[in-house]
């Protein structure tokens, strides 16, 4: 009995898997998700597996309206992702994109309720872009700041200035709800439209989508094909090679927190004046939370993040409607999106290590 | 090498995403064209089977039924579709969760788009979203529930609807008083220690008339009542509802009500043994050893009204008021082993008094402000952003509250009733 005994299986690190074979696992593991997510429904409510994978494509696409929403969400969701990935690069763990976000939107809401009648429309929306980027640049900065001269835990600062956004804005919309007492805004100059981005091409959302894809493009060519994009990789890297090599790491640090709340403004801005056109606390919509997920699941890669976002917002949209059309409430739904979501992260596990079994070592 | 194929698989899916707009673009107008083509199968069904009526309701809803105020009118809408041979899923449709943001506007399209023809809301802050979709769809009629806003926007599919709730509220006010009234006799405390707690959401108009009228029916029996309010900030929120109860029971208050959606107020009364009264639905399963009394909106007489009125071919009330003598405002599930004896004949008596008008709830002959009684009060009736103040309120010796517009617009501070916080 003293004789050692094999465990069962043990876990090994996998070499670098070829690309292929990285991306089937992925797949098999969102072909696993559906399945089991249709099993549950199934069970549940009785209706047949395959009219719930359609119901899941009806939420996404089952009009030319919801894939234009579709399209929306996967947008937002990506901007911000986009933002946060700079910082990511560098190792720097900025989960303040929601705070970031919020007071881009209350900066733009802000010019909107009080310069609304003043400016032309054209100036104004100037005027809201430019507030949102500084709002959203100066909240990443402090942090930034911080960090880079006191060396403090770039963590638990960037989370913690998403509750000062917060109350941040909870105390402007006392200030401006209507009617009083409402602890609402309500849709901003809903007659005059002032401060909103205007219609272009043949949807509301159509300008946020396109200035979406272009800064996708920017991100990966700044990040991949320039010397900030380098700067930022060798800091991630090791400090201590960047500081040797002569980079300025504090200087790359803020730089790169600036751009990163810029671009987070800038989606605020988007929110406010393309499509929601007012302010709540929950504007942000857990996003800043969300990105964190899309940009590491790409491996920080701004193209691969136009995928992930994609299939979370698919994912949220279908198990949003597999719960409206199976009368079913939203903690179903929410099921559904934890059943998926624990599938696709769980897959990187096999994509980075392999199970290796007693029996196959007995035989070597 | 590798970098340029990179960047041809950037420049691909810039491609794929333009591809993508470019696609949607004649997608973009199918609603359109598919609208009439929806329409023309359903004008076509009910010919095929007679009783359902040519009809399809679109519901949006806040929150799921786990709310009182959702479930309320989701049974409303139930019954009254229902009674119209219509059928959930098919001729009417719900949408819930929706929050009361751009995913509002989303929804209400969308129902459009499936070819109702009068899509309701039943939140407050839904209506800008609403009135954005109802310029939109100008076919298509919209409803929303508590609004304020339909008298004074000018468009005809755009309509509010409210209910004079503060005459129920004071009928639960008079359940609560003549309950301080037993305990006071019973010994429990003095008849000056009957101090009564209440848990709002925001010092809003509409929280405001239903704590006033409730604190005015229990005074009307119960003489030495006095209240305290404390808010939440936040029409749903359990545990902060559950807090707030808990601290006004602390601080000696011997009964509590609520205006605020959640189940907390009524657990955390179950759990000190501290007598409760709802709103919007009962919470006798919450409550069974503190339930007394729930009053509520019955939305049922509103929807047959709506779904009547297109049937017809007439419109929609701009801005209607239910009342106790539509069947809109209700007093339900009176939880005899906690009310005091003699609550349904006393009740019975005061509402025959509200519906024949020789009693009014805002008496001002009832109530004082800083000890003064009110003559005039210019009440804010067309919502503004600064507020102003645009309609005389009282005439006639009370308080012509719903009367001007169908949501609450009471907003006095009267005497007897303190306010714990007033930051929301």
């Amino acid at each position: 009995m003293n004789k050692q005994r094999d465990p069962l299986f043990h876990i090994v690190k996998r070499a670098a898997l070829p690309w292929y074979k990285a991306w089937g696992i992925r797949a098999a593991a969102i072909v696993l998700a559906l399945i089991l997510c249709a099993l549950i429904t199934t069970l549940i409510t009785g209706e047949d597996p395959i009219q719930v994978y359609v119901t899941i494509f009806e939420g996404g696409f089952g009009t030319a309206r919801r894939a234009w929403i579709l399209f929306h969400n996967l947008a937002m969701l990506l901007i911000v992702a986009l933002a946060v990935t700079p910082a990511f690069r560098m190792r720097f763990w900025n989960i303040g994109g929601e705070g970031q976000v919020l007071i881009g939107c209350l900066a733009s809401a802000a010019c909107m309720i009080t310069l609304g009648d003043k400016l032309p429309n054209g100036v104004l929306l100037a005027v809201m872009a430019l507030a949102s980027i500084l709002a959203g640049a100066v909240w990443a900065g402090i942090p930034a700041i911080f960090k880079a001269r006191w060396n403090t835990n770039e963590t638990l600062f960037t989370l913690m200035m998403n509750y000062v956004a917060t109350q941040l804005a909870a105390f402007f919309i006392i200030i401006w709800e209507v009617p009083k007492g409402s602890g609402t805004i309500g849709i901003i100059n809903q007659s005059t439209m002032a401060g909103w981005l205007p219609q272009v091409g043949p949807s509301k959302y159509f300008l946020n989508i396109l200035i979406v894809a272009v800064l996708t493009v920017l991100m990966y060519l700044y990040l991949n094909y320039t010397k900030h994009g380098y700067e930022i990789a060798v800091v991630g890297e090791s400090e201590r090679t960047a500081r040797y090599v002569g980079i300025k790491v504090g200087r790359v640090i803020i730089r790169t927190l600036l751009l990163s709340g810029a671009i987070c403004g800038l989606a605020g801005f988007l929110l406010v004046s393309g499509s929601d056109h007012t302010l709540t606390t929950s504007l942000a919509g857990g996003r800043g939370f969300t990105a964190v997920m899309v940009s590491w699941l790409a491996k920080f890669n701004p193209l691969f993040m136009i995928f992930t976002s994609f299939l979370l917002v698919f994912l949220a949209r279908g198990a949003a409607e597999i719960s409206t059309s199976f009368g079913l409430n939203q903690s179903f739904s929410d099921i559904l999106t934890g059943v998926i979501l624990f599938f696709i992260i769980g897959c990187e596990f096999f994509i980075n290590y392999k199970l290796s079994f007693r029996s196959a070592k007995k035989e070597g | 090498m590798k970098k340029i194929i990179a960047l041809l698989l950037a420049l691909v899916m810039v491609f794929v995403l333009a591809a993508c707009g470019g696609s949607s673009a004649p997608a973009a107008e199918e609603p359109a064209a598919e609208a009439p083509a929806a329409d023309a199968p359903a004008a076509e069904e009910p010919a095929a089977e007679a009783p359902a009526a040519d009809l399809k309701v679109g519901f949006i809803f806040l929150h799921d039924e786990n709310s009182t105020y959702d479930l309320n009118f989701m049974s409303a809408a139930r019954e009254a579709c229902e009674a119209k041979g219509l059928v959930e899923g098919e001729s009417y449709l719900f949408k819930y969760p929706v929050a009361e943001s751009e995913e509002c506007y989303n929804a209400a399209a969308e129902l459009a788009d499936a070819g109702c023809d009068i899509v309701f809301a039943d939140s407050f802050n839904h209506e800008d979203y609403m009135i954005q979709a109802a310029m939109e769809f100008p076919e298509v009629q919209f409803c929303h529930a508590t609004g304020t806003k339909a008298h004074t926007q000018g468009l005809d599919n755009y309509h509010n609807a409210f209910a004079s709730i503060y005459e129920g509220r004071y009928l639960a006010g008079v359940a609560a008083g003549l309950k301080l009234n037993e305990m006071i006799e019973a010994g429990e405390f003095s008849a000056d220690e009957a101090k009564i707690g209440y848990v709002g959401a925001y010092t809003y108009a509409e929280v405001i008339s239903g704590y006033t009228s409730f604190f005015l029916g229990a005074r009307s029996v119960c003489p030495s009542a006095t209240m305290e309010v404390t808010f939440t900030g936040e029409w749903y929120d359990q545990a902060a509802e559950q807090e707030a109860a808990t601290n006004l029971i602390n601080n000696g208050c011997k009964l509590i009500s609520q205006h605020a959606d959640s189940l907390g107020a009524p657990a955390a009364c179950e759990a000190a043994g501290v007598p409760n009264v709802s709103y919007n639905g009962s919470t006798a399963n919450a409550g069974p050893n503190t339930y007394i009394i729930a009053s509520r909106i019955n939305w049922a007489p509103y929807f047959t009204l709506m779904m009547d009125c297109v049937l017809n071919g007439e419109p929609i009330p701009t801005d209607w008021t239910g009342t106790l003598n539509t069947g809109s405002v209700e007093l339900f599930e009176l939880n005899e082993a906690v009310a005091a004896a003699g609550t349904a004949d006393k009740l019975a008596e005061v509402q025959a008094a509200l519906e024949d008008g020789s009693l009014h709830v805002f008496d001002t002959s009832t109530f004082t402000v800083d000890g003064e009684t009110l003559t005039s009060y210019m009440a804010d009736v067309d919502t503004d952003a600064d507020y102003t103040p645009d309609t005389e309120a009282i005439s006639d010796g009370y308080f012509h509250e719903s009367e001007y517009r169908s949501a609450p617009y009471f907003d006095v501070q009267i005497d007897g009733i303190t306010l714990l916080d007033t930051q929301f």
